[in-house]
């Protein structure tokens, strides 16, 4: 009896191991057919770690099907918050970082997490919420004065609370305005932007939101943008090829072609058209030559 | 309202002209729970038939185990193969991480514990006399251990269409383990979370649709299948 | 004749507990063999063993002569076992009665035709695509003793397979199970805690009492004979008696037992053959032919032996055939009832009951 059935129990060992690599080797196949050019699963894979607002604009479906094609190297995006996209930076988890925090990069490179950093572009945050704007934050002259008075007001605020980029250019306005946020009307959701909109249009409260977001989600809410353009308002965004000294294991030249491209002509000009037919304006504004200059 | 009715048509649109996107999550959602399910039953039915059948030390502990595994949070098993397949993690060597492979592997430890569980209380279920009856009709050990498998099939068929459920429509784990890579690992769960993401309700309900129709037409058949043997009889006499 | 089986020095415990310890029993081939024993004495667990169902702590079972295989499985091949219980599978009957054939890969052709034939012979031809899980207790049965006869083994046990069954329903098996025995020379060890059905199926019975052989005979020896007062308490149940219908007249029935008539009123049988059943309790003895009692049937014959039973004595008459019967100690003595003395006695046409002795089909 015991005989029989471990002999099952080794038998379905070599099964699952047979049935796992058929899943893989099917998996290469399906996405190679597709997109089958000159041997491009040759030139292998990079893991890029970004954030949801770069895909859920859509920006990536227009970047990384280009670079596949001039390259031949495929990306898995991992989108995540610019807080999570540096931990798997600093994990060796990803090969390049597309991410927005500026302060926080600084740190990563001074680290010696990083080996490349450059500038890609920015778009802008806005400040959005209720449309009869009970804290009166549209006639503000910029951000830190906009968060004093909806802390003055005690009016609902809604903070991603996840350490995302976004949440980290809020927390840093806060800084700005000498308030720590806190008390019922301070809401964290700890979830992504589109989300944390959508409960913000649910809660009546006011929340920041990059712009692209902002405009994806516009359709489906009735709170409305009512500061915008700022100085303080400004959202960086920059590319980093994850240290190959440090983890062994990164794809680091497949990462430079990575960098490379997206601060390129093309690249940046891909950037620059982004958004231009649906929104009828652009949603990111390309930096990389500006600072390359 | 109107968001819903409306959503509901884009919904049916995109679902009956084949929207890329629909069908490629469709598509890998059915490939990953289906091979994870498969997997599960062909580890789980042995090793379920050997804890009900074999006394052996430790066997109660395993039992514990498995019984504890049933209520296994997926995000949990998630983070766990995350760390185990990461490049830094144990088994990071085979780059495994953000594949299908890696979605199967989370869905097989999240369905593998009601497969197991669900064998050992089927079989456990028997009269215990029916063993000695095959065997003593000449059957060989393999040809009894088959015979208890069609005895139990119904309930083991069952903890399938379970298992298939909750890993087809779980969205922690495989999203974590597998990226929602588009064109990649892109499931119909995290497909939805995505294009909620994006605004685009429509896609997130067609999506929806779809999940709740395969989950739904599992359990149909399921409950055709158990009904059958004494449905077919009452019509004929 | 050489023993088709043979068990030796066979012994198994339980957790140290011996439930079992046999020092001889053989079983010839095409003989019916009956294990007769109250519920624990160890009847079932012989069975088991024979079976090879589960491993004696010591002893040997040879198969015919030795020189057939040697282990569990290749000897489970050579036979069957019928349960109390009909453990049928699912699917149908067709299925059930073809399990054992379709494990040991016979021929689609053959099984079709093998399985017509058994369940012909148990009368359930009419229920070969019915659900195993639809049927009464009566035709589950046959449907299993059917699924183990199909296989012609060259040794069936049964293993109380009359035991959940109701009184009719019992009856009509027991008569065809009865024909179907005899017609099919198998070799059978029966199982049971039933006199009456070791009486009617068996060559000879083996008494087992706490996991001990107390004796061993044909029916008729043990029933005449009993070693022992345990055994006694299971023989006195009934006589049974094999019997001719020879006529009828004014709602009386005449049965003709070893050349003797006996007079009977409720048989409802329509077959020739059947057997009698007479409760001991409903016999008299006396010491001369009297002439005032209603008992219709009076029959002179031979104390043959008596048995102390404690409050009763059991006393066996041999008039023609042999008849059991309860005399109080006290009439024992006062009519000095020993071996060899003649006596008379007599019984009511209303205290006999006939079943039919060939298989009633339904």
């Amino acid at each position: 009896m015991r005989k029989f059935v471990s002999a099952a129990v080794i038998i379905a060992l070599f099964l699952t191991a047979f049935t796992i690599m058929g899943c893989s080797s099917q998996k290469k196949a399906a996405t190679s057919i597709p997109k089958e050019t000159a041997k491009p699963a040759d030139k292998g894979t990079i893991i890029l770690a970004t954030t949801t607002s770069t895909r859920d604009t859509g920006l990536l479906d227009m970047l990384i099907p280009a670079f596949k094609k001039k390259t031949g190297i495929t990306v898995k995006t991992i989108a995540v918050g610019t807080g999570e996209a540096l931990k798997m930076g600093g994990r060796g988890d990803a090969d390049v970082l597309l991410v927005h925090a500026r302060k926080a990069e600084d740190e990563f490179m001074t680290k010696g997490l990083g080996k490349v950093r450059k500038d890609v572009m920015h778009n802008d945050f806005v400040l959005i919420g209720p449309k009869n704007d009970p804290a009166g934050v549209k006639i503000a002259t910029g951000a830190a004065e906009a968060f004093k008075k909806i802390a003055a007001k005690q009016a609902n605020f809604v903070s991603r609370g996840d350490g995302s980029g976004t949440n980290k250019k809020e927390l840093s306005v806060w800084d700005k305005a000498g308030i720590k946020p806190a008390g019922a009307w301070y809401i964290k959701t700890g979830q992504g932007m589109a989300e944390t909109i959508l409960i913000a249009n649910g809660k009546q409260g006011y929340t920041l939101s990059d712009r692209g977001t902002y405009l994806t989600q516009k359709g489906n809410i009735d709170i409305t943008l009512l500061l915008e353009k700022k100085k303080d308002l400004l959202n960086p965004y920059g590319v980093i090829a994850v240290n190959p000294d440090k983890f062994p294991k990164v794809n680091y030249k497949g990462a430079m072609e990575f960098v490379n491209f997206i601060t390129s002509g093309e690249g940046q000009k891909i950037i620059a058209d982004f958004g231009k037919d649906k929104y009828s304006q652009p949603l990111f504004v390309p930096d990389a030559e500006k600072t390359a200059k | 309202m109107d968001l819903l009715l409306d959503g509901v048509k884009q919904a049916f649109i995109l679902i009956f002209t084949g929207d890329s996107l629909v069908v490629e999550a469709t598509l890998r959602s059915l490939q990953t729970s289906g091979s994870a399910v498969l997997i599960s039953l062909l580890l789980g039915v042995p090793l379920g038939l050997l804890l009900a059948l074999a006394r052996f030390p430790g066997r109660n502990l395993i039992v514990a185990i498995i019984n504890a595994g049933m209520g296994l949070p997926p995000v949990v098993v998630g983070l766990v193969v995350a760390i185990l397949l990461w490049r830094s993690g144990i088994f990071g060597f085979l780059g495994l991480m953000y594949t299908v492979a890696a979605m199967v592997i989370a869905q097989v430890i999240i369905a593998l514990p009601l497969v197991v569980g669900l064998t050992l209380t089927a079989i456990q279920q028997l009269n215990p006399k029916l063993r000695l009856q095959a065997l003593a009709l000449g059957a060989s050990k393999s040809q009894m251990l088959v015979m208890l498998v069609k005895e139990a099939k119904l309930t083991m068929l069952a903890a399938v269409i379970a298992g298939f459920g909750a890993i087809i429509s779980e969205v922690g784990a495989v999203l974590m383990v597998g990226g929602n890579i588009s064109g990649q690992t892109r499931v119909l769960t995290t497909a939805i979370v995505e294009q909620v993401g994006r605004g685009d309700f429509s896609r997130a309900l067609a999506l929806s649709f779809i999940l709740l129709a395969i989950t739904f037409t599992a359990t149909y058949a399921l409950t055709l299948y158990q009904q059958k043997g004494v449905g077919v009889w009452r019509r004929t006499s | 004749m050489a023993p088709h089986l043979v068990v030796k020095n066979l012994t198994k415990r339980y957790s140290s507990r011996p439930v079992l310890d046999i020092d001889e029993l053989t079983i010839d081939k095409e003989e019916v063999l009956a294990v007769i024993g109250p519920n624990g004495s160890g009847k079932s667990t012989l069975l088991r063993l024979i079976a090879h169902l589960e491993k004696p702590d010591g002893g040997s079972i040879e198969f015919a002569g030795g020189n057939g295989v040697k282990d569990g499985f290749g000897i489970r091949r050579r036979l069957a076992v019928v349960f109390q219980e009909s453990l049928l599978f699912t699917g149908t009957v067709f299925d059930n009665i073809a399990y054992g054939l379709r494990v040991r890969k016979t021929a689609r052709g053959e099984v079709k035709k093998r399985v017509g034939e058994a369940a012909e012979v148990f009368g359930i031809s009419h229920l070969l695509e019915r659900p195993s899980n639809l049927l009464s207790g009566g035709e589950a049965q046959r449907t299993s003793l059917a699924r183990a006869f199909v296989l012609e083994p060259e040794l069936l046990l049964l293993d109380e397979p009359m035991a959940s069954l109701d009184p009719p329903t019992k009856e009509s098996l027991l008569a065809d199970l009865n024909d179907v025995l005899e017609k099919m020379k198998a070799t059978v060890i029966y199982v049971t805690h039933e006199l009456t059905e070791a009486m009617i199926l068996a060559d000879r019975c083996a008494f087992i009492e706490g996991g001990r052989i107390i004796q061993v005979g044909t029916p008729q020896e043990v029933m005449a004979s009993p070693v022992n007062r345990k055994v006694a308490d299971f023989v006195g149940v009934e006589n049974i008696l094999k019997g001719r219908i020879a006529g009828s007249s004014d709602g009386l029935t005449r049965v003709k037992v070893n050349g003797s008539e006996i007079e009977v009123i409720n048989h409802v049988s329509s077959t020739e053959k059947v057997w009698v059943l007479i409760r001991p309790e409903n016999v008299t003895i006396t010491l001369e032919e009297s002439g005032n009692t209603s008992a219709r049937n009076r029959f002179s014959g031979i104390v043959k032996n008596t048995l102390d039973l404690g409050v009763l004595h059991r006393v066996v008459v041999d008039c023609g055939f042999p008849m059991v019967v309860f005399v109080t100690k006290r009439s024992v003595e006062e009519m000095s009832l020993q071996a060899g003395k003649r006596v008379w006695i007599s019984f009511k046409a209303t205290g006999v009951h006939v079943i039919s002795r060939e298989g009633e089909r339904v």
